[in-house]
């Protein structure tokens, strides 16, 4: 294996040139600091709460050691609730940097192109009608997200010339209007106590969070961050436009239709666990982006950006916002959006700057 | 994108102006329908003797029609043009085909404004209100475009459209955080956010009018301007364009624009965001075309939607804001599918 390190970057060669790879220094020290700090998070997560646990026995009971006592609240109350915020702020992440990469946009999230409205309609529309307790929210959510994602892309297929990212947007735009009034006008229809139960929905929230919200999508995240991870190759082509992208070998129409619906599906297991918690997917690829100064969002690092955004934003409205009682989804705007316009007043070239 | 089969211009520009009456003359009627349709309908003679000869018309008629639905139709008229004018010039500004009215922070602001009126300094005359909705949606904009021209590069595009959503979604979560918990802001922002053309008076009218007018006459000035930045920059200052001076003045034709009209009638964002795309499927990229175009679409889409919404449940209503997005937003969808989309 070779090594070498030019202008910020590791060239690596395993073999005789079989694997290689370059890999840029900051981005990789951003992946490792953000995930320390995402640790970091975890472990407080699962510590404070109305009994504070001490660091020292938090730790081991994570992995099934201590006393019962700690064992079970730390196992069965909070593990969940943590692990949930985890894994969708990985998944907003990874979904946002896919569709603000594959569309050339970086207002390209699912919440603005249709899918987040899709769930947030079937959700509603399930609470409204009466099917909406329990588990039946969850694969409401899911299902509406999906069927948003196939209906956009669908529709944006035709004309001859296949589904342009410019396109999947515009279709998106219509999609999530509909959508939007949809559930305007269900909202509208509802009695108090469903428009109350739908709004909590709408919000987002980590509260009372079980293992059977952490299962489907600790499975989905298992299958779907892998193949984001290996659809990056293809994913770093389409960011020069489709004439490039095809003129380097991309089979253009395929990979996108791949990220569109792997993007649509981390996008849709998040929303069904923890309801559409708003603006991480946008914000979190834009601030990897900006802290590892790479042209495009840095999927690792916007999926730990994630996970550090809705950690953080579900511990200040737990402990430090008590007595107002917000949900989550409403600190991930307070916290997120200076976070992003920080970082883009100190963008001194253009190019870090966007 | 260009198509070589396209006509010359010089041959193109009368058929765009036949266009262009066209698309006012339905205006001119959907007016007369607006103002015609209602909890109670008349005939459009009985609207007509009532425009144009009041001294015989009848008492009650003359009432509702001077007193409801003339304002009601004007608001709608001016209220649309504005925001699809808004619209336009955001998505002109940022280059960025998702780019509304709202983006800029205006809707954002204002709603701001309107619930800490409420929650804070327990405002409740409905004037109060919309000036503190114009004051939040201008100080919204203006720190969306100090921060977006920040740093080396000035207000790039990218920079200024996200520093928007970036404002937007921090003033969305403070007003989420007050409204959960003030009931009183709660009911009156529920009201607001709707986007309704309804109960409107003619003084909230006079108020705002001056804003509006103001705002499309500096937005149709730029619109060569504009035509210039959409090659870029860097084109744009080579063509003698003076780029930052442009983005000024364009932010603040849209912040005027979509301020005041959004005080009034709430969030109604769709108009702004469609109307500019169906436009350019008619007039092409020509932001000479394009923005007198749109300011002629968007209040048929406005109007229309609202006469629907007054009619589907009668003798209800429903809000003109969900109308005019379930319907458009089809329309939309068909109209992107069938022609090919000029790109921005």
């Amino acid at each position: 294996m070779t090594l070498s390190v030019a202008a910020g970057r590791v060239t690596y060669r395993v073999g005789r040139g079989a694997v290689s790879g370059v890999v840029a220094l900051r981005a990789a020290l951003l992946a490792v600091l953000l995930a320390l700090a995402a640790f970091g998070l975890f472990v407080l997560s699962v510590a404070t709460g109305d009994l504070a646990l001490p660091l020292a026995d938090v730790v081991p009971a994570l992995v099934g050691g201590g006393d019962p006592a700690t064992l079970f609240v730390v196992q069965e109350l909070r593990l969940p609730r943590a692990l949930v915020g985890l894994l969708v702020g990985v998944v907003f992440g990874l979904s946002g940097a896919v569709f603000q990469t594959m569309t050339r946009n970086p207002l390209a999230a699912p919440d603005m192109i249709g899918i987040t409205a899709g769930a947030q309609v079937a959700v509603v529309g399930g609470i409204v009608l009466g099917w909406g307790a329990g588990r039946g929210t969850q694969a409401l959510g899911l299902a509406g997200a999906f069927v948003a994602g196939i209906v956009v892309y669908l529709l944006s297929l035709g004309g001859g010339r296949g589904a342009t990212g410019y396109r999947i947007i515009l279709v998106g735009i219509g999609v999530s209007w509909a959508c939007t009034s949809l559930t305007d006008y269900l909202l509208a229809k509802a009695l108090p106590y469903q428009a109350n139960q739908a709004i909590g929905w709408l919000f987002g929230s980590l509260a009372e969070r079980g293992w059977h919200h952490v299962r489907p999508l600790a499975l989905s995240a298992a299958v779907l961050v892998p193949v984001t991870v290996l659809l990056s190759r293809w994913l770093r082509t389409l960011q020069l436009g489709d004439t490039v992208a095809k003129g380097l070998g991309t089979p253009v129409g395929a990979v996108r239709f791949t990220l569109l619906i792997v993007g649509a599906g981390l996008a849709a297991f998040g929303t069904a666990a923890a309801g559409p918690i708003l603006f991480v997917a946008l914000v979190s690829p834009q601030i990897a982006q900006r802290l590892a100064g790479t042209p495009a969002p840095p999927l690792v690092g916007s999926a730990l950006a994630g996970a550090v955004l809705v950690l953080a934003a579900d511990l200040l409205s737990r402990y430090v916002l008590t007595d107002v009682g917000l949900p989550v989804g409403v600190v991930t705007g307070i916290l997120g959006a200076p976070v992003l316009l920080w970082l883009l007043t100190r963008a001194n070239r253009s190019g870090s700057g966007g | 994108m260009s198509t070589p089969a396209r006509p010359p211009a010089g041959r193109r520009l009368p058929r765009q102006f036949a266009a262009l009456a066209g698309i006012a003359a339905v205006l001119a009627a959907l007016c007369l329908i607006s103002i015609a349709v209602g909890a109670r309908s008349m005939p459009l003679g009985h609207v007509l003797g009532a425009l144009f000869d009041p001294g015989r018309a009848p008492e009650d008629e003359l009432a509702i029609v001077r007193g409801l639905r003339i304002p009601r139709t004007a608001l709608g008229l001016l209220a649309g043009a504005s925001i699809g004018l808004a619209g336009a010039l955001m998505q002109g500004l940022t280059r960025n085909p998702l780019a509304d009215p709202g983006l800029l922070g205006v809707s954002a602001g204002a709603s701001f404004g309107i619930v800490a009126a409420v929650a804070l300094l327990h405002v409740s005359d409905f004037y109060g209100y919309v000036w503190f909705a114009i004051a939040g949606a201008v100080a919204a904009s203006a720190v969306v475009y100090v921060l977006g021209g920040l740093g080396q590069g000035g207000a790039t595009p990218v920079k200024l459209a996200l520093a928007g959503v970036g404002v937007t979604f921090f003033l969305g979560s403070l007003t989420s955080a007050i409204v959960l918990s003030s009931q009183a802001a709660l009911d009156r922002y529920r009201f607001w956010s709707a986007g309704s053309l309804a109960g409107q008076e003619a003084g909230t009218l006079w108020r705002v009018a001056p804003f509006l007018l103001v705002g499309i006459v500096v937005a149709l000035s730029i619109a060569p301007a504009l035509n210039s930045l959409a090659l870029g920059d860097r084109m744009a200052r080579a063509l003698g364009r003076r780029v930052g001076l442009v983005r000024v003045t364009g932010a603040l034709a849209v912040t005027l624009l979509a301020a005041a009209s959004t005080a009034v009638t709430g969030p109604i964002v769709f108009v702004g965001l469609v109307v500019p795309h169906l436009v350019r499927l008619i007039t092409g990229p020509d932001y000479r075309l394009l923005l007198p175009f749109t300011l002629v679409v968007s209040p048929v889409l406005l109007l229309a939607a609202d006469i629907l919404g007054r009619v589907v449940v009668r003798p209800g209503e429903m809000q003109v804001g969900v109308i005019v997005a379930f319907l458009g937003a089809p329309f939309f969808i068909a109209l992107v599918r069938r022609r090919s989309v000029a790109e921005l």
